[in-house]
């Protein structure tokens, strides 16, 4: 890897957007010249930035709601672990020539196969069984990212595996996208109770009966697929962003845990959104004038989503303080 | 054992436990258990940290299987998932980031296992509201678990353990970390859920004094052993020395109860009160 994202701008970008040739300034007044400024002219018309807004979406909704829970179980790591361990898969199928979503859920689903037989489910083997799979993973990673760097004599393949290539995506890939994230969410869906009560503790999950092992493994899986996805729209090293990110900013904003399982879905969604207008908005911008990289903002833009839910509620307290404070304690 | 007293077998048992031992990883940490907790009694199991409380409750709940022996529930040899009991663990670490109210974590002891989100239904809030109610919890039902205190906590999960109307109610060290005032509140809430509700409740504590004016009967656990009966019977020096494999003195001092164990050489020393660190210096085969 010679170059970072944010100087090459990458190749999903400058593809997405080169089709187009570039927003220009049309004169307009009020309301309408304000929109424009924001909202660049033919952005909705643009055949990537729609299948982007699409599977970016959709994939940042799986996430957001796949993610509530990895946050609960407090498996951030292992969802981590996945999404760079989705780089050997992207790199390995691009040099076979497959689409690389094949190539980020196989691996995302045998890697979470092999951390539950290292011992996943255990506090103290959790961390071990993930860091010997994401060591094991990024080894091979790396051997498959030197061949393609030299076979195909460009960073290409480097850049949109790891860094995620949200306006090359082909309109062919959407379905399958979301046939993924349909089965990600039905996992969560149908194991939200059991996957809630053993997040809280799982001998009461246990003595609820709750089959506490082979839920972890669906969820498992369903982060797997999840992760896939996101490496597939922002990279294989930033989809982590889009799981953890928006769930913890959800968690701050609501106590019931179902709603709060819908703001992060909204948040990603929003974030991606938001992303993808700024990359195009950002065609002309400098240093480089070929547009920034869509994961950047995405992935910053969930940054500030979070960093603005840390701020102290104005004017409200809490609900147990105020009743402590009633009570006279 | 002279004091084990005989009461398995008897049809008015709500849980028999019957010669059970345990090995974990080649080391004996329980060694022949036998004993009966009746219908709607309220019984304390009681023991120095490190004696096999935890363990033997796991047998009970299925979770650990014993090496040797056998526990029946309401007079049938357990099956795997018991719903006659409810649960309540040691230490539950509720994040205050957590955002789960008080009443689903009770509605999670209703349907927790069930597939699918739970749909809003008349029957099931009210069944929370009572249920929160019996444990003095309506206040703060709306609430982030993890923002109440501790007290408040573990009357969320009674109310949990409590909300499938199991028969038998198991807990395992509640009235660790509480404070004294809130230490008393749960004990007196959990003998009027016995009385009340007719549920035998088997509580395990390293400090029995919270526990004597509600007891009817005390499970003394120590070196893998246990002793039961009532608190006059198993609390005195001739069955506690036996049990502990040295000699250690019974004190009744201002309606209290001290176990202290003399070491060999030394002063004598506190075992039973706040007497884990003791305990274990004291004779090196406790845990």
């Amino acid at each position: 890897m010679t170059a970072g994202p944010g100087v090459t701008a990458g190749p999903g970008v400058t593809a997405g957007l080169g089709v187009t040739a570039g927003p220009g300034m049309t004169a307009g007044l009020g309301m309408t010249h304000v929109l424009r400024a924001i909202v660049e002219p033919g952005f909705l018309g643009n055949g990537p930035v729609r299948v982007a807004l699409l599977a970016g979406g959709v994939v940042a909704l799986v996430s957001g709601v796949v993610g509530m829970f990895t946050v609960l179980r407090g498996q951030a790591f292992a969802g981590h672990a996945l999404a760079d361990v989705g780089a050997t898969g992207g790199s390995g199928a691009f040099l076979l020539g497959v689409n690389p979503l094949w190539g980020f859920v196989g691996i995302g689903v045998v890697a979470a196969g092999v951390m539950e037989i290292i011992g996943i489910r255990r506090p103290r083997g959790r961390d071990v069984a993930t860091g010997i799979v994401l060591g094991a993973g990024l080894g091979l990673a790396a051997l498959f990212l030197y061949w393609g760097t030299t076979f195909t004599n460009t960073t290409g393949a480097t850049i949109s595996v790891l860094f995620g290539s949200m306006f090359v995506i082909s309109g062919s890939t959407v379905p399958v996208i979301i046939v993924f994230s349909l089965l990600a969410l039905g996992v969560v869906v149908l194991l939200y109770r059991p996957l809630l009560l053993s997040s809280v503790s799982t001998e009461m999950a246990a003595v609820r009966g709750v089959a506490v092992r082979i839920t972890g493994v669906l969820y498992l899986l369903a982060m797997a697929v999840a992760v896939s996805l996101a490496a597939l729209t922002i990279g294989a090293i930033l989809s982590t962003a889009l799981l953890v990110g928006p769930a913890a900013t959800a968690l701050r904003l609501t106590s019931k845990t179902g709603l709060a399982m819908l703001w992060s879905g909204l948040i990603g969604v929003a974030a991606t959104w938001l992303g993808i207008l700024l990359a195009y908005d950002s065609f002309y911008w400098p240093p480089v004038r070929h547009g920034w990289p869509v994961s950047f903002f995405v992935v910053t833009l969930v940054f500030v989503f979070y960093l603005l839910a840390q701020l102290p509620p104005v004017g409200r307290v809490s609900g147990a303080r105020a009743r402590r404070a009633r009570d006279g304690r | 054992m002279t004091t084990a007293r005989q009461l398995t077998g008897s049809s008015a048992d709500m849980l028999a436990v019957d010669g059970v031992s345990v090995r974990l990883g080649g080391r004996e940490v329980l060694r022949d258990v036998r004993f009966a907790v009746r219908a709607g009694e309220f019984v304390g199991l009681i023991g120095p940290n490190g004696a096999g409380k935890t363990t033997l409750l796991r047998v009970i709940l299925g979770l650990q299987q014993p090496s040797a022996g056998t526990v029946s529930i309401d007079g049938a040899a357990r099956t795997r998932h018991a719903p006659a009991i409810g649960y309540v663990p040691q230490q539950v670490v509720l994040d205050p980031d957590m955002p789960l109210r008080a009443r689903d974590l009770v509605g999670l002891g209703l349907d927790g296992n069930r597939l699918g989100v739970p749909l809003p239904s008349r029957g099931r809030r009210k069944l929370i509201d009572e249920t929160l109610r019996a444990v003095g919890g309506e206040r703060f039902g709306g609430e982030r678990v993890g923002n109440l205190s501790g007290g408040e906590q573990q009357r969320v999960l009674i109310a949990h353990a409590l909300i499938s109307r199991p028969r038998l109610l198991l807990l395992d060290e509640p009235l660790a970390n509480l404070d004294i005032s809130s230490e008393q509140e749960i004990v007196e809430l959990l003998a009027r859920v016995a009385a009340v509700q007719r549920i035998s409740v088997l509580l395990s504590a390293h400090e029995m004094n919270p526990l004597l004016p509600v007891m009817d009967r005390v499970v003394y656990l120590a070196a893998g052993r246990a002793a039961s009966g009532t608190t006059d019977e198993v609390i005195t020096t001739e069955v506690l020395s036996q049990l502990y494999g040295q000699h250690v003195d019974v004190i009744h001092v201002h309606g209290r109860i001290l176990v202290v164990a003399a070491r060999g050489d030394g002063p004598a020393e506190p075992v039973g009160e706040d007497g884990a660190h003791c305990a274990v210096r004291t004779v090196p085969d406790w845990e």
